[in-house]
């Protein structure tokens, strides 16, 4: 490849939404900025409204937004979409009603933005979607309908799409939905891999203890950036424990920093 | 992933397709006849191949492969409906579109003066004359199937900008809900004010395929081609937004204009039929069903394949609606709504037993 080595995977300068229409208008983001850096793993937290999915769905241009957006130093809205596509995988919340598509269509959907319309799949398509299954575990299942699997069964599979597209860049929002703890350390394993590859994750998480496992953390509340740090750093804690008013503490146990809540 | 089945369906599709019309020519009011003899075999009594050849020519092919083309175009639709709405109960009246069509046969029949030659004596066989049920002359039978046209285009446009567009699927569910209360309103306000209609409107909105001559069935294939054609090009588009809006559209899909190019081929594909066949119940929302029930597959198939079951459930109902009582005729868009409702309570108890919650 003799793409350029971006040092940041997203630049997001002032970016402000508002949400509704007429005079149920309401901002949910207030300018905010940020840099992701590439081949890292940005973890997004902050309590509930505090505009994480807003904002991860801005960095994926889903959303209209003010501001700018840069994915791998290009202006993201100015790209064709395609290209974006390519370049930037999004797996959503909620996002599946396909009951009726089995598991392999379901991952095929990732190599769209690779595919001439109408030309059927290459071999580079079905070894891409061969390795997204087995890297979710979701192989076994590949000829079954969406519609006969368990909830966390299907967050596999819609994983498993997210990684056929093969982006530089993955954003995921609440990507643990449904997993029992042995498939969330399966997650954190595949999105270590990731990195290591080169890829740049960014997650939206509920679980916080899961969150502190990232390279950095973006800690967010009433829609701005109120910290962004390393991980390991205690001022990161410091800023965690304030926006969820004191009511959690950071601690370190066998080695691994967790979020206890404060009783 | 490569399906065999779906292969094996779409020629299973064919072959009844082929033998239902071959059985559809031979029925008529009095019973099983078999014309395909004479037909085949013109020097055994050239009299009698001569009758044959005129009623099948004139009156039994064309009704036979329009009941195809109509349930075609309607088990299309369906499936577009069921994908674009991403709702397994949606039909391809949904956008206001039918009672679009019966506002503008309401509105022309009242303009034509009523019943005036628009009453068909029952039975096309017995009369002998082309007569038929909106009319007995063919202008004013072709005025009424433009009103039925353009009122399903109108309404579907009315929708359209009700709904500020194509973008919100249930903003789009909602305003068509709105327009078919209103305009049903308003063909019962019509209707009231002109009495002698009301027959002729019956017989629309029970849905006839009796009296589809070429014309009709020309125009309803070609559409069937056009709209086809279109929805296989517009596969990808279902299958990405099954999948969720944000993630079709992550995945670089032009989404708005293909919903927008899909909602198109729902109205033309539904006007069409409703305007050469009237109302018919249950063609479009089972055909897809049925299909579902037996292969799950992605959407380009699935249209497919509902549209070759539309029109095999209309050409067996058709001929089913053409015997049953024979010599008298059941309009068939009573048999499609009895038997397609069977069919989806079937399907509801079946999940219910499955699952344990209705499917």
């Amino acid at each position: 490849m003799n793409a350029p080595i971006h040092t940041l995977a997203l630049h997001a300068e002032a970016i402000a939404v508002q949400l509704g229409h007429g005079p149920a208008r309401t901002p949910v983001l207030h300018g905010v900025s940020l840099d992701i850096r590439a081949g890292r793993w940005t973890s997004i937290v902050g309590p509930n409204g505090a505009g994480k999915s807003t904002l991860l769905k801005c960095l994926a241009g889903l959303l209209p937004y003010q501001g700018s957006v840069a994915l791998l130093g290009q202006p993201l809205l100015a790209l064709p979409q395609r290209a974006r596509a390519r370049q930037l995988a999004w797996l959503g919340q909620n996002e599946s009603s396909a009951d009726d598509l089995v598991v392999w269509d379901v991952a095929m959907l990732g190599r769209l933005p690779h595919q001439p319309w109408l030309a059927p799949p290459s071999a580079a398509d079905h070894a891409a979607v061969e390795q997204a299954l087995r890297a979710t575990q979701a192989w076994d299942w590949r000829h079954r309908p969406l519609g006969q699997l368990s909830g966390g069964e299907r967050q596999r599979v819609l994983l498993a799409r997210a990684l056929a597209v093969q982006a530089q860049v993955l954003l995921m929002d609440e990507p643990l939905a449904n997993l029992d703890p042995p498939h969330q350390v399966d997650w954190l394993l595949l999105v270590r891999d990731l990195v290591r590859q080169g890829k740049t994750v960014v997650s939206v998480l509920h679980e916080l203890s899961l969150s502190l496992q990232a390279d950095e953390l973006v800690v967010m509340a009433a829609g701005r950036v109120t910290h962004h740090g390393a991980c390991q750093d205690p001022a990161t804690h410091r800023a965690l424990e304030a926006v969820f008013d004191q009511r959690i503490h950071i601690q370190r146990i066998a080695d691994q920093w967790i979020s206890l809540p404060k009783i | 992933m490569k399906q065999p089945r779906v292969a094996w369906l779409v020629l299973l599709g064919v072959l009844l397709a082929l033998s239902l019309a071959a059985l559809g020519i031979c029925v008529g009011s009095a019973g099983f006849e078999n014309l395909l003899q004479p037909l085949l075999n013109p020097a055994l009594d050239p009299e009698q191949t001569a009758m044959a050849q005129q009623i099948v020519w004139e009156i039994r092919l064309p009704r036979t492969l329009g009941a195809w083309a109509a349930g075609a175009l309607l088990g299309l639709a369906g499936a577009v409906a069921q994908g674009l709405f991403r709702n397994p109960l949606a039909d391809p009246y949904l956008l206001g579109s039918a009672s679009g069509a019966a506002l503008g046969v309401a509105l022309a029949l009242a303009a034509l003066g009523g019943a005036a030659g628009m009453l068909g004596g029952g039975n096309m066989m017995n009369s002998g004359v082309a007569v038929s049920v909106f009319s007995s002359s063919v202008w004013v039978r072709l005025g009424l199937t433009g009103a039925a046209f353009f009122g399903a285009v109108f309404a579907v446009l009315l929708t359209l900008v009700l709904s500020r567009g194509v973008g919100h699927t249930l903003r789009l569910l909602l305003a068509g809900v709105v327009v078919g209360v209103v305009l049903g309103a308003l063909t019962q306000l019509v209707l009231l004010f002109s009495p002698d209609s009301l027959q002729a409107m019956q017989a629309f909105m029970l849905g006839s395929t009796a009296f589809v001559g070429w014309t009709s069935c020309v125009l309803m294939a070609g559409v069937w081609c056009l709209c086809v054609l279109a929805a296989w090009l517009l596969a990808r588009v279902l299958d990405g937004l099954s999948l969720g809006d944000a993630t079709a559209i992550s995945l670089g899909l032009p989404v708005a204009p293909m919903r927008a190019a899909l909602v198109a081929v729902l109205a033309l594909a539904t006007g069409t039929a409703v305007a050469q066949t009237g109302l018919i119940a249950f063609v479009g929302l089972a055909a897809p069903h049925l299909v579902r029930s037996i292969v799950k597959t992605t959407h380009g198939h699935l249209m497919l394949l509902s549209s070759l079951v539309g029109g095999v459930l209309l050409m067996a109902a058709d001929t089913l609606a053409r015997s049953l009582i024979a010599p008298q005729e059941l309009p068939v868009g009573v048999l499609t709504a009895v038997l397609g409702g069977g069919y989806l309570l079937w399907l509801m108890h079946r999940g219910t037993a499955r699952t344990g919650s209705p499917a």
